[in-house]
């Protein structure tokens, strides 16, 4: 048996690596693949044994019953809040964050305890947040989920975008200061465009939260601010559940997401990759 | 083109006592080096100059203003930083035109500025690209190019060439004592390397622990050092200081080294203070140290013989080291003036340029 010379090792190595590169990916999308394939199929072909695993007919029925019952409105509904109480939070806490990082505001520890807020199970808060919107009158308003979902994203904001922020070289603060800018336009013209990756990333992120909450939404509406996770669940009836829909929904619902991720694709990894090794 | 006048100036940082009463006067076109070890509070001096920090106590003035409650873009100065602080998401061009937009400059005076400022520094090349494809010599260029379109009133330097290797720090450095012969602006320039001190300066001020411990004209603060530790801080190699005792004799004034030889001094230095068998230190400066020939020795110099430990050609010179007593002492030869480790020299020790320095004090006698 001759042994493998040195460049054959090497084609084998790089073989194998696709090869479990290939596997990972597959295993990975194939719950993607399958919602995807149930939305366009019909109720039949969705428990056919065999399974089906390209419908016969593309049928957009299971799209346009949502349309025509009004149930978009529920991923609407999800991009207000969501878009809004992420924007928020990003404005709020990048300024908080700032002054954090340049002013040591609150001293060492203000950081810390801010971050701690996030560190509460959901579920422990929910019933007393409840009890409280009803007093005041919030339960199932727009108002309501975005404050909840702000206050929720601020921490998290506040955490991440300190670190960005300390990363940037002082200096190029101090040049601007000299070189005849005011704070704010430092900010604008330094800070912000310094932080771009980190601030992308953490946009995504908060909106994410936002949009992919259940137990909140659930609790605190009940008919006129209907989110998208909760939409799904009322198609889980006690005596049938309606597959097609809930995939049709699922699959609207991961759009909005899907996009934004694509769009952002490149900052994401960089600002990732950043908060990692700033810790 | 200002003046700056600085009296009383305090600075603390926290219990830190950074700046302890600093009375400075820096004139108009005056080219001004502040030097001195690490935390000496010279990149604190400057900064407080240029607004970035608080003062504590006392007055900054530039051109005739009191500038301690201005902030640092109203005080018209221009900054170039260590690590060059240029955004890297801009090109050379905007880079350079930052602080002319700031300031709401109109579009054709930003171009003319811009591309008049590249053209001194030979960098109109380089504008179209980003700081990350400019080597660190070109990206000096942009940021001096940076504070010179500003036509500000002064200029400050932090340390801008400590980031460069030593041969293109050499060529930024006649580089930017040109452009202070072109412009003729006020310009502060702090550094701890004292090369760079002694070539750029029109006035070296040295600082030590928060306080200015002498300031003057390069040469001067070399040949006339107030103090031990200004004597210690110029020149290279360092100048050497010895252990002797003072001994006086009628008119005849000498030192007698812990070996026992005894150096005759020249008689115009002013004792008056110091009393026989006063300890002190002599200082005496490489330069000063030449091999002795068999030829009289010219008036003020004596002999001192020494043993050659260690020698250390550099090409165009030679470093000898040797003992004498407890002491390391270190003679600037000519490059072929010794061969042979461990062989026996004598020295002339040129007494005239000798500096006596009280142990105690620290000053000069």
């Amino acid at each position: 048996m001759t042994a493998f010379t040195r460049r054959q090792k090497k084609s084998i190595t790089l073989a194998l690596r696709y090869a479990v590169a290939t596997i990972v990916t597959l295993v990975f999308l194939f719950p993607v693949y399958w919602l995807f394939m149930i939305s366009f199929k019909t109720p039949e072909e969705i428990f056919h044994v065999p399974p089906i695993w390209i419908p016969g007919q593309f049928q957009f029925n299971n799209y346009w019953v949502l349309f025509r019952d009004g149930d978009v409105v529920a991923i609407l509904n999800s991009l207000i809040v969501a878009g809004i109480s992420s924007a928020i939070a990003m404005v709020l806490g990048t300024f908080c964050a700032y002054s954090l990082a340049r002013f040591n505001t609150g001293g060492e520890n203000l950081a810390m305890w801010i971050i701690s807020q996030r560190m509460i199970p959901p579920i422990a808060v929910v019933f007393p947040i409840f009890l409280i919107y009803v007093w005041f009158g919030m339960v199932d308003t727009f108002a309501g989920l975005i404050l909840l979902y702000t206050a929720f994203n601020l921490p998290y904001v506040i955490w991440m975008m300190r670190g960005y922020i300390a990363d940037i070289p002082l200096e190029l603060e101090e040049s601007a200061l000299v070189d005849g800018c005011t704070r704010w336009q430092m900010l604008w013209r330094v800070v912000f465009p310094m932080a771009r990756s980190g601030l992308m990333a953490t946009a995504v992120f908060t909106f994410v939260f936002a949009w992919n909450d259940f137990i909140f939404a659930l609790i605190l509406t009940r008919t006129d601010v209907i989110t998208f996770p909760v939409q799904l669940t009322h198609y889980m009836g006690g005596q049938s559940n309606f597959w097609s829909k809930i995939a049709a929904m699922s699959v609207l619902g991961t759009l909005p997401i899907f996009v934004a991720v694509t769009l952002m694709q490149r900052y994401l990894v960089r600002g990732i990759s950043l908060g990692a090794v700033k810790g | 083109m200002a003046d700056v006048r600085i009296s009383g100036l305090h600075k603390y940082y926290g219990a830190m006592h950074a700046l302890k009463g600093i009375d400075l006067t820096i004139g108009d076109g005056e080219f001004a080096v502040f030097v001195g070890p690490s935390g000496c509070g010279k990149s604190t001096l400057l900064r407080t100059i240029a607004g970035l920090e608080d003062v504590d106590g006392g007055e900054i003035a530039i051109g005739g203003k009191v500038v301690n409650d201005m902030r640092p873009r109203d005080r018209n100065i221009a900054m170039v930083f260590q690590n060059y602080a240029l955004y890297p998401y801009l090109t050379v061009y905007e880079n350079i035109a930052f602080g002319l937009r700031a300031r709401k400059f109109a579009e054709p005076e930003i171009n003319k500025r811009v591309k008049d400022a590249a053209e001194l520094l030979g960098i109109t090349e380089l504008l179209e690209r980003f700081p990350r494809q400019l080597s660190g010599g070109q990206r000096q260029r942009v940021a001096i190019g940076r504070a010179i379109v500003r036509q500000a009133q002064l200029f400050l330097f932090d340390e801008p060439l400590s980031n460069l290797d030593a041969k293109l720090r050499d060529e930024m450095r006649s580089e930017i004592k040109r452009l202070h012969k072109n412009i003729a602006t006020t310009m502060i320039y702090v550094t701890h390397d004292q090369v760079e001190a002694m070539t750029l300066a029109d006035r070296i001020v040295l600082l030590r622990d928060g306080r200015i411990e002498q300031q003057g004209s390069p040469l001067e603060l070399f040949e006339k050092p107030a103090t031990g530790f200004v004597a210690g801080f110029l020149g290279s190699p360092t100048i050497n200081l010895i252990p002797a005792a003072l001994k006086i004799s009628g008119r005849s004034v000498a030192v007698e080294l812990g070996t026992g030889e005894v150096l005759e001094l020249p008689s115009y230095r002013d004792i008056s203070k110091s009393s026989d068998g006063k300890h002190l230190l002599l200082g005496i400066r490489p330069q000063h140290l030449t091999r002795a020939g068999s030829a009289e020795l010219p008036k003020g110099h004596v002999r001192l013989r020494a043993t050659a430990d260690l020698i250390q050609p550099t090409g165009t010179r030679t470093y000898v080291t040797s003992r004498i007593g407890n002491t390391i002492v270190t003679a600037e030869l000519g490059a072929h003036d010794v061969h042979e480790q461990g062989a026996t020299l004598e020295y002339a020790v040129d007494m005239n340029r000798c500096l006596l320095i009280d142990p105690e004090t620290d000053k000069v006698i």
